[in-house]
């Protein structure tokens, strides 16, 4: 124990004997003084302590939006069309749910104050009145509908289908990291199955590349069936990455979203959007980014200034350090970078030059194709959820 | 069962009810100090035992506030007395990331459980339901008994999860699997969630006991005159919220069953597809992790009425007592606490808008969620009425009460906010949530319970707590309260998520480690001021300054007019007989007409 660690318990200790010993006096004081006066008397200071309270309270409410409203994220203009939406229907809320709090706040208080004890009046007996239960049954009602109006309205238009031209990129959640995938030069994502993930070859995603037999094992490790997977040439071009996820500015978006382990929780808090990274169930989200990540660092006036990617639902012990980039650029940019990646396949099997033309460059009319196999699970099958 | 039965057991039901309405009750008990204290029968004394083990857990659970909220706001500084006291758990110093989400997840189950659940419900309904009603005893002592007892092995069991080698679960307070499913996910999803599923299942099958016992007395044992719309709303709080109980809890350990089997007998109701680093991909397919999130929330989302509608019950009744005044629009209270217990129901996936959920289906639950807005705004506008006009006494329990409707109010807001789908979807798993439910369910239902202890400590012990304590202890708190949990909001609109160990790798979040450092001081402040209630309430059991008025608060209800230090069967003669309504206070330039007072024929009528 160190020994500013024991001058403060010592402080600590004497607060509460000092504390204690007031607290024991002033009861023995109120029952000299007559326990109908000390009662008035203590009644008079928290009644007066009551408006005291309101008063710093909204003051505080004010000072603190003063002091934090710079540091949140309306400060700047929100980084996606659903955003903008979003920041609406807040501020809509904000003000009906303001206007709500400051009023009965202030009744709270006030009546307190006002209506304190005192021997001259009697308190005024009215034990129910229809209409006025009317009035606050039917009022808060409406103005709920208001807020459901106007949240549903957004709500679908959020969730409703992305446009037909979205960029489509895989995002898939472990622990603790993020992987992304485009679906490369055939615009179609490779199928994959969990049981051919290997990450010593490079195939963190379990794309289909070999065909393969998996020999199914259950939890007590005895052989249980088995299963024939078959290689997908749609997965040869797939472009697999843990660097960031670009997307083009004004260019509406769509991720498909998976995890590899536990639930994760895609949290894109400047584009005010967040979905769930559930394994064995992918979910999907779409969005439009209105700013290039340059931009926003000239807009947030901070050169460090990132799209990052916060997981949000609790992953394990790594959580918080799970952080992903979304890099938001112009078209050119864009066309650049994609253009210097290259296939998860061919990263993982580096091939000499004589070899035999690599099947990444087979492209989705290949005839392989017909060669599907059944067993495998579809990629998209979250795509179709609304 | 009747009321000399319930007292005496099923030997003594044969005997005639005259021969115990002489005036012997309490003397021909052999009370021994194990049947006294340990396994006691008196609802009053497992009141005690609820209250006390509660307390208990409140200053564990606080006190793992206090460490990791050292974390969050003094991330870059080192206390070696921590390394003394938790050992490998922080070395250096600093408390390791497993560890702070150890006492994360552990901090929220025992709060949300042990203490706002057990430790609220389980006193009050206790204590309260047979002195206000009308009875000597609960329906079944013995069960009442067995629920404080399961409670208490729950807690054991709960309590040494904490030291063993792998530490106690660790993945959230809601457990969502397949991470809690997982002993390779995360160390603390190996022995510590089985010890965690063990005690969470032993709590489940107290509440029951519990439950079942408070809606069976309330509707069978009520003394002669007083029918359902006599009570007061104390009453009537305990009474839905052991109806909520009884119907969620099973399925949240239906849930917990399911998961057990996922963890041992190798089924996939909640895994699929997974592959876990280190380990290789797992047998497991077809089971989907979101069925947990439904079983859970079905659960859940009573579960904070479960904790709410006592702390408002309580509220209820301290707040007409002290005013001097009639609760306003006692029907209106009944019926929108009745739309609440049925809406409760209905609103759980409001927890799941951005699990994939279908957005039609989330459509409903925003309708739904945000209709029971409507029956808690009734209340407030009615406690508002109910002060209004009044002729205020501010004991500790009526500044609690006050403290408790600022609270509601202020939290009660911010679920228009997130049961919005649209806003859910930014300020989900955000610091708003955790803003939002600490003062709505958390504060706000500690005032009700501090309303509760301060106003019945008298009936309890016999004693008064000491009032400049109290005082000091209210006005903390509530100051308190407000600077930890109103600036969180902020934080939220920042996108800044919960369950975070370090913030300072965020570019987006960093920005707020100045005010995690004000909220920790805060907090570390807080409960200091909790500790002296605790010192409040133990040294006013025994030095309190005794109670020598029968009804020291003027009280209509009948549990003022048992004798001050009531034996076990409450009342020394016959059951007193209920005439009017609770709150019959200032009626006809009387101070107060207590219920058991025959209604007079020149009486002014309204009820």
């Amino acid at each position: 124990m160190t020994t500013t660690g024991i001058f403060l318990l010592t402080i600590l200790a004497l607060g509460f004997l000092i504390t204690f010993q007031i607290a024991k006096a002033s009861e023995y004081v109120s029952v000299l003084k007559g326990e109908k006066k000390a009662f008035e008397q203590s009644n008079k200071v928290n009644a007066f302590l009551m408006v005291v309270f309101l008063v710093l309270g909204l003051l505080g409410v004010w000072w603190c939006n003063h002091l934090l409203f710079g540091k949140t994220l309306l400060a700047h203009p929100s980084a996606s069309d659903h955003g903008e939406n979003i920041d609406r229907m807040l501020y809509i809320t904000i003000a009906i749910c303001g206007i709500v709090f400051i009023i009965t706040q202030i009744l709270l208080f006030w009546f307190a104050y006002k209506y304190q004890y005192s021997a001259k009046r009697k308190a005024f007996y009215y034990p129910h009145n229809n209409k006025l239960e009317i009035l606050w049954t039917t009022v808060p009602a409406i103005t709920l509908c208001i807020l459901v109006g106007f949240g549903l309205y957004y709500w679908f238009r959020i969730t409703g289908d992305a446009p037909k031209d979205s960029l489509v990129v895989e995002i898939t959640g472990k622990q603790f990291g993020w992987i992304y995938r485009y679906p490369g030069q055939d615009n179609t994502f490779g199928k994959k199955y969990f049981r051919m993930i290997d990450e010593g070859k490079g195939n963190q995603l379990g794309l289909n590349w070999l065909d393969t037999t998996i020999v199914k094992k259950n939890h007590n490790n005895e052989v249980a069936g088995s299963i024939d997977v078959k290689a997908d040439p749609a997965s040869f071009d797939d472009i697999v990455t843990n660097e960031a996820i670009y997307v083009v500015e004004g260019e509406p978006v769509k991720l498909v979203i998976n995890s590899r382990d536990v639930v994760h929780d895609v949290g894109l808090s400047h584009f005010r959007l967040k979905m769930d990274a559930v394994p064995g169930t992918p979910t999907t989200l779409w969005f439009t980014p209105l700013y290039t990540t340059a931009k926003m660092k000239e807009m947030t006036g901070n050169p460090k200034f990132e799209y990052e990617i916060s997981c949000d639902q609790m992953c394990g012990n790594g959580h918080y350090s799970m952080k992903g980039l979304i890099k938001v650029v112009t078209k050119e940019e864009f066309i650049l970078w994609k253009a210097k990646q290259k296939p998860a396949y061919a990263v993982a099997h580096p091939a000499p030059e004589s070899a035999a033309p690599a099947p990444a460059a087979a492209d989705s009319t290949n005839k392989a194709t017909t060669s599907v196999a059944k067993e495998v699970k579809p990629v998209a099958i979250a795509a179709a959820k609304p | 069962m009747s009321n000399e039965a319930a007292l005496h057991g099923h030997s003594e039901v044969a005997h005639s009810h005259e021969v115990h309405h002489g005036d012997d009750h309490g003397h021909h008990h052999k009370e021994t100090f194990i049947t006294k204290y340990v396994f006691s029968q008196d609802h009053k004394m497992i009141a005690k035992q609820f209250l006390i083990t509660g307390m208990i857990w409140a200053i564990l659970g606080g006190l793992m506030s206090v460490l990791f909220r050292l974390q969050l706001g003094y991330p870059d500084q080192s206390f070696p007395w921590l390394e003394d006291i938790l050992g490998r758990w922080a070395k250096g110093g600093h408390i390791s990331a497993e560890n702070y989400y150890a006492l994360v997840t552990m901090h929220g189950t025992v709060l949300v459980f042990f203490v706002l659940t057990g430790g609220l419900s389980g006193t009050f309904a206790n204590f309260l339901i047979p002195l206000q009603i009308g009875a000597r005893d609960m329906a079944s002592p013995m069960m009442n008994m067995l629920s404080y007892w399961f409670f208490f092995g729950g807690s054991v069991v709960m309590l040494s999860s904490l030291f063993i080698q792998t530490g106690p679960f660790s993945g959230g307070w809601t457990a969502y699997p397949p991470l809690s499913a997982l002993g390779s996910a995360s160390p603390g999803s190996k022995t510590g969630m089985d010890l965690w599923i063990i005690a969470m299942a032993m709590f489940v099958i107290s509440s029951l006991l519990g439950g079942l016992n408070y809606v069976s007395t309330v509707l069978n044992m009520r003394t002669k005159g007083m029918s359902m719309t006599k009570m007061p709303l104390t009453m009537w709080a305990l009474f839905f919220t052991a109806v909520l109980g009884i119907l969620s809890f099973p399925v949240l350990l239906s849930g917990f069953v399911l998961l057990l089997f996922d963890r041992h007998a190798g089924t996939s109701f909640y895994l699929s597809d997974i592959y876990i680093t280190g380990v290789g991909a797992l047998p497991n397919e077809g089971g989907s992790a979101i069925l947990y999130q439904h079983l859970f929330w079905f659960l859940g989302h009573p579960e904070v009425y479960i904790i709410l509608l006592p702390a408002m019950g309580i509220a209820s009744e301290v707040l007409s007592v002290n005013s001097r005044k009639p609760i306003f629009g006692y029907m209106a209270m009944v019926g929108s606490m009745f739309a609440i217990t049925i809406l409760a129901f209905l609103v759980w996936a409001h927890h799941m808008f951005v699990t994939g959920l279908n957005p039609f289906l989330g459509s409903v639950f925003v309708l739904l969620t945000l209709l029971i807005a409507v029956p808690s705004a009734i209340k407030v506008f009615n406690w508002l009425t109910t002060i209004w006009k009044a002729n205020i006494r501010f004991t500790p329990g009526m500044m609690f009460a006050i403290g408790f409707v600022s609270l509601f109010i202020s939290g009660g807001l911010t679920g228009i906010f997130l049961g919005n789908s649209t806003l859910d979807i930014h300020l989900h798993d955000t610091y708003f949530v955790i803003a939002h439910f600490h003062i709505v369910m958390g504060v706000s239902a500690f005032f009700g319970m501090f309303a509760g202890v301060y106003h019945w400590f008298p009936k309890m012990y016999g004693r008064f707590m000491n009032n400049t304590m109290a005082y000091i202890h209210f006005w903390v708190t509530l100051i308190g309260a407000y600077l930890i949990f109103w600036p969180m909001h902020y934080e939220g609109l920042a996108g800044m998520p919960r369950r975070y160990w370090d913030y300072s790798i965020w570019e987006s979040f960093k920005q707020f480690s100045e005010l995690n450092k004000f909220i920790s001081t805060v907090a570390i402040i807080v409960f200091a001021a909790q500790l002296m209630f605790v010192f409040n309430f133990f040294y006013s059991i025994f030095k309190g300054r005794k109670v020598t008025v029968q009804n020291p608060w003027g009280a209509t209800t009948l549990e003022w007019t048992a004798p001050i230090r009531p034996g076990h069967g409450n009342w020394p003669g016959e059951i007193p007989e209920v005439h009017r309504w609770a709150y019959d206070y200032s009626k006809d330039g009387r101070d107060f007409i207590p219920q058991t007072e025959p209604v007079g024929a020149d009486e002014s009528k309204h009820h």
